[in-house]
């Protein structure tokens, strides 16, 4: 069986040597690095979070776990959803470069990737990881396609 | 690609606050929570060693007539470094007494946002949510935290004569809350 094609736009990242993509559809902003407020938890995977346009969000470094360690520096932080059981959140993710936006066909990711990896484009004779960002950050659950938007969610102080 | 701007904000009841501090670290607990705030010195006469080893947060017991209060390592329960406790906050509907550094403030807050999904462990347990205060975020903790079902039966099975273990422990549902009074008071 071919796999399917689909023609999208992508959000290239970098992250030291490599470059990875996320579907641009799941990305908000790409901002300056901002202070990072820490406070005791037990998800090793979360830095800490930061406060954008009032709203506080999660900073996640995926690098650990894609290009096996952490990074020492920071340009930016890609604003990205990302879609738990029942909504869709912010997580930003430190990146080291400028981003792109592309568009380019994606080939699904097989049986044998990572789950990490929701399918692979080409770009300037480069195969790039598209990133399953669901499957990359920790929290339950995927959820459907046809999700809310992203809300801060409050809860009655 | 933009975040979309943030609903028009409704009016939110505004809610008093406590920042408090543990080993340096700084929290919020809701006012209401709070049904005292003692200095640990006065604490002295009316407390009991205790010893679990598997619950190395809790050290003493707090014998109110009937009832008892397990007093809580705040620096311990959230893996913070050791720091001196000067106060006890005795939380409201609860058998906790918790051990901080100190008082930073009290405050209001108007919006408390829940914690992102992306925190999936134990912190789910720990805060009802962050606020952000002075372009600061800020924890607000649960004050039903602290210590779970499983490990107030342990320290309730603890605490009983070896002869009267029943094969289930009394559960914390049965124990009662602790008698609430009306605000929080200030005992120093």
């Amino acid at each position: 069986m071919s796999p399917v094609a689909d023609t999208d736009s992508f959000v290239l990242l970098r992250l030291g040597e490599r470059r990875f993509a996320v579907a641009a559809v799941h990305i908000a902003e790409l901002v300056a690095p901002s202070r990072i407020f820490r406070f005791p938890h037990r998800t090793k995977e979360i830095e800490g979070v930061i406060l954008r346009r009032g709203r506080i969000v999660p900073v996640c470094d995926v690098a650990e776990k894609l290009i096996g360690k952490s990074l020492l520096s920071r340009r930016f932080y890609l604003i990205a959803q990302r879609r738990y059981t029942s909504q869709a959140e912010w997580v930003a993710l430190p990146v080291t470069g400028d981003c792109e936006l592309i568009f380019a066909e994606m080939m699904p990711a097989g049986d044998a990737d990572m789950p990490h990896v929701a399918g692979w484009l080409s770009h300037d004779g480069d195969v790039i990881e598209v990133l399953n960002l669901a499957a990359l950050t920790p929290g339950a659950g995927l959820a459907s396609a046809s999700l809310p938007a992203p809300l801060a969610q409050e809860v009655r102080p | 690609m933009r975040l979309p701007s943030p609903a028009k904000s409704r009016p939110v009841r505004a809610e008093q606050i406590i920042l408090f501090r543990v080993s340096g670290q700084l929290f919020a607990v809701s006012s209401a929570s709070v049904q005292e705030v003692r200095s640990v010195d006065t604490l002295s006469g009316t407390t009991k060693e205790i010893s679990q080893p598997s619950l190395r947060k809790v050290r003493h017991i707090v014998r109110r007539g009937e009832n008892s209060l397990y007093v809580v390592n705040g620096s311990i329960h959230f893996g913070l470094p050791a720091s001196p406790a000067a106060l006890v906050f005795v939380l409201r509907r609860t058998r906790t007494a918790l051990l901080v550094d100190g008082i930073e403030k009290m405050t209001t807050m108007t919006r408390l946002q829940a914690l992102p999904q992306a925190f999936c462990h134990e912190e789910q347990d720990w805060y009802r949510g962050l606020t952000a205060l002075d372009q600061t975020v800020v924890p607000v903790v649960k004050p039903e935290g602290f210590l779970t079902p499983d490990e107030l039966s342990l320290l309730d099975a603890s605490q009983m004569p070896a002869g009267d273990l029943p094969t289930n422990a009394a559960s914390p549902s049965k124990a009662g809350p602790t008698p609430a009074g009306d605000e929080a008071s200030l005992a120093r």
